[in-house]
């Protein structure tokens, strides 16, 4: 069974690696101080993200001994990053998307023109050969007052 | 005449305190078993004064307000208490190690602890109730449950310690699985009553922790004001129901998947017939694991999110309902041809086809976006989950009770009035909630104390139809008590059937087993092994 092979002796790693990998942690701390005093515009949050998750998988992977363990370890531990990720997306296509159906809907309010004189034939009709658009597909009243 | 064994797990130690120190997997069992059974009697209470103040359209004996508190514990006790708890608890407890050929399960201490936990837990709740109760609905929907002056705090911090008891109860039985199957166990001769509590144990370790951040934020929200969920401070109150609806609808799979194991052992047990799609069965189980976790927002099609996402999560839950049809006509089909005998377990199995497939094709009703934008809040959904959850889960857990009581407790109850009792819940059930379906339809909303007049037939014949099942369930507590005393003793197999917990007496030995069990048939091999039942023996 692929499920026994690591015994059951803690396992030990030389001091130089944790040693190694903390001090690239303290120099990945100061690499978010630094990049926080500039301003990479759009990506400002991208390269924090980035540096954080650099970070988290050295813990993961050699203080947490991921890395050395049973691979079974690291696929739960992965399938619950999916799974975080599989909760935000979703409801980001909520977040991010909602009302557009208004947008949809008022398309035709915002696309209307708006004219700086009445024409000569105020019915809806004359008002749509002159858009050249039929009166058939607007569902939008255009306000013929100013 | 079969004779009950000298010592078993029961009489092996005496006294409370060999009890509540135990870590006997069968004994805890039992302890979730008696404490289980306490809360669904609470929330079974609570129904029936509720169906009884819907008796009339107008005030009958509560207020407003007393109405919505009576609504909220009765279903936070039975979801949180009752139904998720229940038969991994229970009967996986008592079951799954012996069924796999251990002699434990794998953290004999966690599994004690958990119990613990949940009693804990249970105290919150318990206290939330003197302490005023609760009036949001167990669903505990944000902005009204951040302002609400009800005891909100200590129910969610109830229902946030219950969380670790599932999330021991299932990261035990995951180990358990892996680690201590007997020789020649292999993966594909588990009975599938251990693949459903398998996915469902991956559902409680992956999703329990969400609800208990859910309820945090919602404490936090309340006591500190940090906004999370207040547009006033940027925060969206729709995102709670996005965080809770993460974990509930995976929930709701945890309550069911036990029942639809239960049901896999009942019908080849009681109709001895080797079960029809073996692997089709197992995989189905994951396959619903999985697919729960995708289409959490078809609970939220009111609730003002993006018209996009309410698509994508109507398209996805038409899905879940693949793999449960899968499982429905491999039972069906299993049926087909076998010598069937129609004992309690059976009756219960049969009931379980007809309400859950009712249940889950209603499901297909309100995952189609424009239907439920009319049946949402309604009493269709209150007929809808009630015939999953009851005719559906509990069903099967009553089902499961009377398969494996024998088995408990070494002695059969009184069959004549096992089936009277079935049939009346079962007719109850139904003069109860399939009354809902039609006055949801015609626009009766859920959660309401006071109703028009049009509705009071369909509300009154409701309310007779809990009595049935009231009369039912009392009828079941005396023999099944009255079956401790005087029951006739089992034997080892009183249904003839081959699982291992079969081959050993009844009630087990402490150990369950003297010498490791070995594999080596299939769980339904009834085409080529025979077992006889210790009852017609003799
Ligand atoms: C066959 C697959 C299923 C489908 C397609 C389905 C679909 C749905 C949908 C769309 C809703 C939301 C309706 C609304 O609020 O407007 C709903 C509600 C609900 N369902 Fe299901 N369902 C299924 C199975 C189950 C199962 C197995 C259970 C429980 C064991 C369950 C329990 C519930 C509960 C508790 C609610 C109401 C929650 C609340 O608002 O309080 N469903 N179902
Ligand atoms: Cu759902």
């Amino acid at each position: 069974m692929t499920e026994n092979t690591h015994t059951n002796e803690p396992h030990v790693l030389p001091l130089s690696i944790y040693l190694g990998i903390g001090s690239i942690l303290i120099f990945l701390t100061a690499g978010t101080v630094y990049a926080a005093g500039i301003d990479f515009g759009a990506y400002n949050l991208l390269i924090a993200m980035a540096i954080a998750t650099i970070k988290a998988s050295l813990v993961a992977m050699y203080f947490m001994h991921l890395k050395y363990d049973n691979k079974l370890y690291l696929l739960l531990f992965l399938s619950a990053i999916v799974f975080l990720a599989i909760f935000i997306v979703i409801t980001m296509f909520d977040t991010l998307r909602r009302g557009d159906i208004y947008e949809i809907k008022s398309g035709a309010i915002r696309d209307a023109v708006i004219y700086d004189s009445l024409p000569a034939d105020t019915t809806t009709h004359a008002i749509a050969d002159s858009l050249s658009i039929s009166t058939d597909t607007t569902d939008v009243v255009i306000d013929t007052t100013h | 005449m079969n004779k009950m064994p000298e010592t078993h797990y029961l009489n092996c130690k005496k006294g409370i305190k060999s009890w509540l120190t135990t870590v006997d997997h069968k004994r805890i069992g039992i302890l979730y078993l008696l404490s289980i059974m306490f809360f669904f009697f609470v929330g079974g209470m609570f129904a029936v004064l509720l169906r009884l103040e819907l008796l009339t359209p107008d005030k009958l004996y509560i207020d407003s307000d007393m109405y919505n508190q009576f609504f909220t514990l009765h279903g936070a006790i039975m979801i949180f208490l009752f139904i998720i708890p229940a038969i991994p608890a229970i009967l996986g407890n008592f079951i799954l190690p012996i069924m796999i050929g251990a002699k434990d399960v794998a953290f004999p201490r966690l599994n004690l602890a958990s119990w613990y936990i949940y009693m804990v837990g249970a105290l919150f709740a318990v206290f939330s109730l003197v302490a005023g109760g609760v009036d949001t609905g167990w669903t505990f929907y944000t902005p009204y449950s951040t302002t609400t002056s009800t005891s909100v705090i200590s129910i969610t911090l109830g229902a946030f310690i219950l969380g670790f008891s599932s999330i021991c109860t299932g990261l035990n039985f995951i180990v358990t699985v892996h680690k201590l199957r007997s020789p020649g166990m292999t993966w594909f001769k588990m009975p599938l009553f251990v693949w459903g509590m398998y996915a469902t144990a991956l559902i409680q370790v992956l999703a329990a922790p969400v609800l208990g951040i859910t309820l945090l934020l919602l404490i936090i929200e309340r006591v500190v004001g940090i906004g999370i969920f207040d547009p006033a401070m940027g925060g969206d109150p729709v995102l709670y129901q996005h965080f809770f609806w993460f974990y509930s609808h995976p929930a709701v799979y945890i309550m069911i998947l036990p029942g639809m194991a239960i049901i896999s052992e009942m019908i080849t047990a009681h109709s001895h017939k080797k079960i029809f799609g073996y692997k089709a069965i197992a995989y189905s189980s994951l396959g619903i694991a999985f697919a729960s976790f995708i289409v959490w927002g078809h609970h939220m099609f009111t609730s003002g999110q993006s018209e996009l996402a309410a698509m994508i999560f109507s398209f996805l839950t038409f899905f879940v309902a693949i793999p449960s049809g899968i499982k429905v006509f491999n039972w069906v089909a299993t049926l087909y041809k076998g010598s069937i005998a129609f004992t309690t377990p059976m009756l219960y199995t049969l009931a379980f086809l007809f309400l859950f497939s009712i249940g889950g094709l209603t499901g297909i009703f309100l995952g189609a976006l424009s239907v439920d934008i009319h049946l949402h809040d309604t009493y269709f959904i209150v007929a809808h989950f009630h015939y999953v959850m009851v005719g559906g889960t509990v069903i099967a857990f009553l089902g499961g009770l009377h398969h494996w009581w024998p088995k408990m407790w070494g002695r059969m109850y009184n069959e004549t009035l096992a089936k009277i009792s079935c049939g009346l819940i079962f007719v109850g059930f139904n003069m109860t909630f399939f009354t809902q379906f039609i006055m949801g339809a015609q626009g009766m909303p859920r959660r309401y104390h006071l109703y028009d007049e049009a509705f009071r037939p369909f509300h009154a014949f409701s309310t007779y139809g809990s009595w049935v099942m009231a009369v039912g369930f009392c009828l079941m507590a005396y023999y099944l008590i009255r079956s401790l005393y005087n029951g006739k003793p089992a034997g080892n197999n009183p249904w003839g059937a081959l699982t291992h917990e079969w081959q050993i007496t009844s009630p087990p030995p402490e150990h369950n087993f003297e010498t490791i069990p070995i594999t080596d048939h299939g769980p339904y091999d009834y085409d080529k092994v025979v077992a006889k039942s210790t009852l017609t023996e003799n």
